[in-house]
């Protein structure tokens, strides 16, 4: 196997795939100094991505104490409510706007593995409210702590208004509890099914009670809802709090197994290789849930450039259309368009299917999904006439009339060159500047695609356009991006 | 810069690949010979967005149906009277003469415990047929194809009229095809270049091969769909609405000789927050005047009593209106079943009891997964245990 190739796999596991820059240098660095300037790149504080204002805490800004608040609030009742509505009124814009943003940072980042592994979180933590300002303060948590210490970014995630409101703390009062969120932050966050009891669940949302928010400031936690007996949680007994919990949660090691399991089968192979992970996993909870820690030992471990984990992880949606931007810059002509992909394709940033996120790996493909994936590229490069009709999500169209839902819909469902893309191929070309004719097709295969086997260049070559050498370039790398081989990785 | 696609994407047209299909795509058509008479399909019909149930089967003589719409209740001299106590929503002109032939049977109150009001979770739920707090990653008809399709030859066993394959027709092994149009989307502009490249292809790993076969078999079923739905296209006149346009091309397939066992299509949106009235109505017409035709040209062709067409939706709505002359979320709901082969018809259960609500929503009688279960053993002659995981009841109106 050729450095190359085990250069490009760290950075498509690691990353969304190489970038035209980086190309050059693939054949020359070794993996173990890529993957030590892959970690450089990643540290330091994200840039947060703003879309959304939180309109309530400018309005009561300056006032001081539950008293004057309550008054204030009192006397403005229509002030508050005209907030309240113009934010869920942009709010369906702003979602997409923090769509495209994010989409951009994965494309355009240096830190690459900061963007992957908030990816990973975002599909861990998935959460499906329709406040883009919840949702992009919940972004915020994830990027911050992606890198960082899985405790506290679990805590963080289980104190956002976004989950809170989506698993329905809300309602879990001492007098009515509601178990949702102790469930899932047990099923999904932490154990898995199985490692815990109904009582566990049910003790575990008494002491969540009281864990609520306010548009004002976030996470509060409301003692009067709180109750504050004793509980009998996972073999030991006290007035536990939801903090109490979260640390009992952190000190069983099935937690770590879990998260390495997924952390395992998400960056390497859907079979996660028992020995290899029950490793990974004692390490993780010996450094106390440090994510450096482990993604260290995953992309410096020899066993990361098996074969058998090489070449066979089919692409996410997000995935395949970030890593054909890394690798030919494009302007989209409507921005609109990526997010009609994202529908098409069965992956939308920030509406998971459920609380369980997406479920990954072949479930991607079907036989209208893979042949829109494989004609994407050309859609994009030739402005092609696409039609296709989106399928409405009631969700999000919700509250709006049956005149506006229509207009909507009519300038949304069908994609008539909205799919069109710009490609910058200038610097793609100079790229290929020194490489022989000859040799252009195999070098392009090399770059582009990371199974064993490749379309050979008898085959495709009917099919690229030879008027010019630029011409070559561009269509054979357009048709190699429409094959089923690079939609894995 | 910007490249024409025509200036550097040589490919050529699919229009003359009937006539010279190369053999490895022979090996895709599938081997069974013509339908045997009697063979059973089932067409889905899904009303997306969540379908005022009860402004669609009308209580008509329920005091608290009105009360609690004053503003958009269907009166009860505008329903098409099915009983005396029930009415039907006045664009369903073809539900009533399908009750008076003895063609359509009703099920109230179908739903499911600890009913979630969220459009796309409830759908997952009716798609993957689980419990509300269980989350499966295929759906229904998915797993239908994966305890049928051990041997199948190709996919087309299962069919959706879209552009988007929805989760129920998603199984472990085997998915279901989604085509809005047979002539649509496949191979049109690049089935050339698929198809050498599949040609060539070497088997040699796992995930890849896999993509392969899913391409090969995609693009052989598309044309192989498009070539039986030509052999006897329908004569029939319909409509030029989505809906007739979809029921058209099943009408054309049920007629040809295509192994396809289920149909599925979706209309929508009835999220009827504002306005309610205009937007049931203009759906329920679309859907009225294809169904119309569809079973009428069925019944010319002989086939009625074969298929079976279900109706369903993620939920139904609130009793009592909103301030904006709709109305929002609510639970249990009414289904549809249309066919000239049922063994009941009529209203088969209790209309909803509009005392006794759940924090003013309708309780189900019916759990949805005894009518899945019951289309699965009854109509498509399936192990409806395997497929649901779990044994349910079944009914007797098949």
């Amino acid at each position: 196997m050729s450095n190359r190739k085990r250069n490009q796999h760290l950075l498509w596991r690691s990353g969304f795939g190489p970038g035209m820059q980086q190309i050059q240098s693939l054949d020359q660095i070794h993996s173990v100094d890529l993957w030590k300037g892959i970690l450089q790149n990643a540290g330091g504080e994200p840039k947060k991505i703003v879309v959304a204002e939180n309109r309530l805490q400018n309005l009561f800004e300056g006032i001081e104490g539950e008293d004057a608040m309550r008054q204030f609030q009192k006397e403005n009742k229509a002030a508050i409510a005209e907030q309240v509505k113009l934010m869920r009124q942009s709010s369906r814009e702003d979602l997409k706007k923090l769509n495209h943003l994010w989409l951009d940072e994965m494309v355009h980042s240096p830190a690459q593995l900061r963007e992957k592994v908030s990816f990973f979180w975002h599909g861990h933590f998935a959460c499906r409210v329709f406040s883009a300002h919840q949702q992009q303060e919940l972004l915020h948590v994830i990027r911050t702590h992606a890198l960082g210490n899985f405790g506290e970014l679990l805590r963080a995630v289980s104190k956002s208004p976004a989950m809170l409101a989506f698993l329905n703390n809300q309602q879990n009062r001492k007098k009515s509890p509601n178990e949702n969120f102790a469930r899932e932050v047990m099923e999904l966050f932490t154990l898995g099914r199985g490692h815990y009891t109904e009582w566990d669940v049910k003790e575990a949302a008494r002491a969540f009670t009281g864990w609520s928010y306010d548009s004002r400031s976030g996470f509060v936690f409301k003692q009067q809802t709180h109750d504050d007996g004793v509980k009998k949680f996972m073999g030991r007994t006290g007035r536990f709090t939801g903090d109490d919990i979260i640390n009992i949660l952190l000190e069983q090691k099935q937690t770590a197994r879990f998260i390495t399991e997924k952390i395992f089968r998400f960056f390497v192979h859907e079979n996660a290789d028992p020995k290899i992970t029950a490793i990974l996993a004692d390490e993780f909870f010996k450094s106390g849930y440090e994510m450096k820690v482990l993604l260290h030992s995953i992309f410096s471990s020899d066993w990361f450039y098996d074969n058998r984990y090489m070449g066979n992880r089919i692409k996410s949606p997000v995935e395949f259309m970030a890593g054909i931007r890394r690798f030919v810059p494009i302007q989209l002509d409507n921005p609109n368009s990526s997010l009609v992909f994202q529908q098409v394709l069965g992956q939308v940033l920030f509406l998971p299917p459920n609380v369980a996120g997406w479920p990954g790996g072949k479930s991607w493909i079907d036989s209208s999904s893979l042949m829109v994936r494989l004609q994407l590229p050309r859609i994009w490069a030739s402005k092609e006439d696409f039609r296709l009709q989106m399928k409405g999500d009631d969700d999000v169209d919700m509250g709006r009339s049956p005149e506006e839902m229509q207009a909507a819909r009519r300038a949304k469902n069908f994609i008539t060159r909205a799919g069109a893309a710009d490609w910058n191929w200038e610097p793609v070309w100079k790229n290929y500047e020194d490489v022989s004719r000859e040799r252009l097709y195999e070098e392009i295969a090399a770059h582009l695609l990371q199974t064993k086997s490749a379309p050979g260049k008898q085959v495709v070559e009917p099919f690229v356009d030879k008027s010019s050498r630029e011409h070559y370039i561009s269509s054979t790398i357009v048709q190699l991006m429409s094959t089923p081989e690079y939609q894995v990785c | 810069m910007l490249i024409k696609r025509r200036t550097f994407l040589q490919t050529g047209s699919l229009a003359t690949a009937s006539l010279l299909v190369p053999k490895f795509m022979k090996a895709f058509e599938p081997q069974q010979g013509l339908v045997p008479p009697g063979n059973k399909t089932l067409v889905v019909i899904q009303f997306s967005g969540g379908n005022d149930g009860l402004n669609t089967v009308v209580p008509i003589t329920n005091d608290l149906y009105f009360s609690n719409r004053p503003r958009i209740h269907i009166p009860a001299t505008q329903a098409h009277k099915l009983t005396t106590d029930a009415g039907l929503h006045p664009a369903l002109t073809i539900a009533k003469e399908l009750y008076d032939n003895g063609e359509l049977a009703i099920m109230n109150s179908v739903g499911y415990p600890n009913p979630d009001r969220s459009h796309f979770r409830s759908m997952d739920i009716w798609h993957s047929a689980s419990e509300s707090n269980e989350y499966f990653t295929t759906g229904w008809l998915g797993r239908y194809l994966d305890e049928q399709c051990k041997n199948c030859t190709t996919p087309t066993q299962a069919l959706e009229v879209d552009d988007v394959l929805s989760l129920v027709l998603k199984g472990e092994q085997n998915k279901g095809l989604a085509l809005r149009d047979p002539k649509g989307l496949y191979g049109v502009s690049s089935g050339n270049y698929f198809k050498s490249l599949h040609h060539a292809h070497v088997h040699e790993e796992e995930t890849v091969d896999y993509l392969y076969k899913t391409m090969s078999e995609t693009i052989s079923s598309a044309e192989y769909i498009y070539r039986q739905s030509q052999l006897h296209p329908s004569a029939a006149q319909y409509p030029s609405t989505k809906t007739g346009k979809s029921l058209k091309t099943i009408a054309s397939l049920i007629l040809s000789d295509i192994n396809t066992r289920v149909y599925y299509v979706s209309l929508g949106s009835f999220d009827t927050h504002v306005n309610q009235e205009n937007q049931q109505t203009k759906l329920f017409t679309e859907l009225n005047d294809a169904l119309s035709v569809f079973v009428k040209d069925l019944k010319q062709n002989r086939r009625f009593n074969d298929v079976m067409i279900m109706t369903f939706s993620e939920f139904g709505r609130r009793v009592k209106q909103n301030a904006s002359n709709g109305t929002d979320h609510g639970t249990a709901n009414n289904m549809f079943f249309i066919s000239g082969g049922l063994k009941k018809k009529g209203i088969l259960n209790p209309l909803p009891d509009l005392q006794d609500l759940n924090a003013g929503d309708l309780k189900h009688q019916v759990d949805f997964k005894t009518v899945y279960a019951t289309m699965l053993r009854k109509w498509l002659n399936a192990d409806d245990a395997a497929i649901l995981k779990k044994k349910f009841q079944v009914h007797d109106f098949i």
